[in-house]
């Protein structure tokens, strides 16, 4: 066994636990210097003390709940809905694509493209404006619809992928036993592509819980609408934002470590 | 001279015909007027070299592929490509492959009782008492919790093999079983096969292993460049042959 010390590089002196933690240090208070020196230059009044009321409040009447953490309690339920429609209209949208149809493919692809191709803003306007006195929908359910059918899109495309990356000999072993191409997906093929998806599916709730702030434009009341609210009466820009902010972070970053968590556990050996 | 080789058991009811088959893959012609007739309970190998089409035609007996011109008649039903009778022949004919194919996701006992369970509809309980007793028929019982890739290359093809058998075909075909194992597993899963010829199912088999193909074929069958040369007993097939071509292939897989 050899004891000589490796040559220090600059790759590992980079690497190390307190460089890297005061890297990460110098940057945080960049941005908080940032921020802070800015308003300091407009000579903004900082009034943190003022935002607590806005998570709970504990009154002669109890416990309640604030502004912000009902606004994020619409802003999750928004987002689940949203998302479990667009998982089941993306994998018919991806059974649709990879089906010996070519009507089906032609669809798929079509709706695919328009969809991709589409601001998410400009799909709002028309399910809300044009839709949605047609099909007699309120805003909130035009802002489900609306990210449901963008991100289905996106998720069709998760989804083909993940199919696709199962080799082909899994296809034939299921035909070989007299399983129908319903079987062999229900059975054989979608339980292993799931291994496959959960990662980039993980990357695409974030992005949906993300881009549920837009609805906050056709005033949808989830937590960015609050945000807005609440800096109209009380002219605290800084401190609403960041905080808005951090509350999105929070809850997307919960969400990357309790799936990383979720994928360790159930990682399949091949 | 080994009796098994002329068994006069095997059933005269014709259980696998294909007539005048042509397959195209493009502009190359992967199989050209392929005439064979296999009769119930009879053990047919399939050789000849790379890319002569023994693997296509052996795809086409169950629909994996489908020919583009001439019939396929197997177990009285039409292999043809909108045949709504596709999933029962299918439950007729088991396949085993190289590549195994099992199923990563789901234990042998899984991979075993899938099938009839899903396929078949039968109860759990009878397809597991079903799934054992042919983990017991192919000799790793004990391997029924462990997960396919926790088996080695011969187990693995053995768990295959047993989960045609649960599907308690009348029909089974190999494509190349043992091409991809190591040499010291491929006997195992050639004992396994002998034992099965034995039961009186009827097998059809591409293989390189010819001393296999001595022991248990009923006729032996050597494809070159999409078109069966010769049709022939194993005796006569390595000691009298007809063509050129095959004295040729067998010099050159035996002389070594």
């Amino acid at each position: 066994m050899s004891t000589r010390a490796k040559p220090l590089t600059l790759k590992k002196v980079l690497n190390s636990v307190p460089v890297s933690f005061a890297i990460y240090a110098f940057v945080m208070w960049l941005i908080i210097y940032g921020a802070y020196a800015g308003a300091q230059a407009m000579g903004y009044n900082w009034q943190w003390y003022r935002m607590p009321q806005y998570f709970y409040t504990l009154t002669d009447d109890g416990f309640q709940l604030g502004e912000i953490m009902i606004g994020l309690g619409k802003t999750i339920q928004l987002s689940l809905t949203a998302f479990a429609l667009a998982t089941i209209f993306g994998l018919f949208i991806a059974l649709l694509r990879l089906s010996d149809l070519v009507i089906g493919r032609g669809l798929s692809i079509a709706l695919l493209e328009f969809l991709r191709n589409m601001p998410l803003l400009v799909l709002l306007y028309l399910f809300y404006y044009v839709l949605g006195p047609v099909f007699s929908l309120d805003r909130y359910t035009a802002s489900v619809l609306c990210l449901a059918v963008f991100h289905a899109a996106l998720i069709s495309e998760i989804f083909r992928a993940g199919i696709n990356a199962i080799p082909k000999g899994q296809w034939e072993g299921a035909t070989s036993i007299g399983m129908s191409k319903g079987q062999a997906y229900r059975y054989i093929i979608l339980p292993q592509s799931i291994r496959f998806m959960l990662p980039p599916m993980t990357g695409e709730v974030v992005h949906l819980i993300k881009s549920s702030a837009i609805v906050s434009v056709i005033a949808v009341a989830e937590l960015t609408t609050i945000g807005r609210n609440l800096i109209s009466d009380t002219y605290m820009s800084f401190e609403i934002w960041f905080t808005i902010a951090a509350v999105y972070m929070v809850v997307t970053l919960l969400l990357s470590i309790g799936v990383s968590q979720v994928e360790k556990r159930y990682a399949v050996q091949t | 001279m080994k009796m098994n080789n002329t068994r006069a058991s095997a059933s005269l009811k014709e259980m696998i015909h294909v007539a005048h088959v042509d397959k195209f893959y493009g502009d190359f012609q992967a199989l050209s007027d392929v005439d064979l007739s296999v009769n119930q309970g009879e053990r047919i190998v399939i050789c000849g070299p790379s890319g002569s089409g023994k693997s296509t035609l052996i795809r086409c007996l169950n629909g994996l592929e489908f020919h583009d011109a001439g019939e396929i008649i197997v177990d009285g039903i039409s292999v043809e490509e909108d045949s709504k009778h596709l999933k029962t022949l299918r439950q007729e004919v088991g396949m085993v492959f190289q590549q195994f194919n099992l199923f990563p996701h789901l234990t042998i006992l899984e991979n075993l009782t899938i099938g009839p369970m899903k396929v078949r509809k039968i109860a759990k309980a009878e397809a597991e008492k079903r799934a054992r007793l042919y983990l017991e028929r192919v000799h790793i019982p004990e391997q029924a919790d462990k997960y396919p890739a926790q088996l080695s290359g011969g187990q693995q093809q053995r768990v295959a093999i047993a989960r045609s058998l649960c599907m308690e075909t009348r029909i089974m075909l190999f494509d190349e079983p043992t091409s991809a194992l190591d040499p010291e597993m491929i006997n195992e899963v050639l004992d396994v096969m002998v034992e099965l010829a034995d039961t009186g199912i009827t097998m059809v088999c591409v293989t390189h292993e010819m001393g296999f193909a001595r022991k248990v074929a009923d006729r032996i069958v050597f494809m070159e460049a999409g078109r069966i040369m010769e049709t022939a007993t194993p005796d006569k097939f390595f000691t009298n042959p007809d063509s050129e071509r095959l004295k040729l292939f067998l010099g050159q897989i035996l002389d070594h």
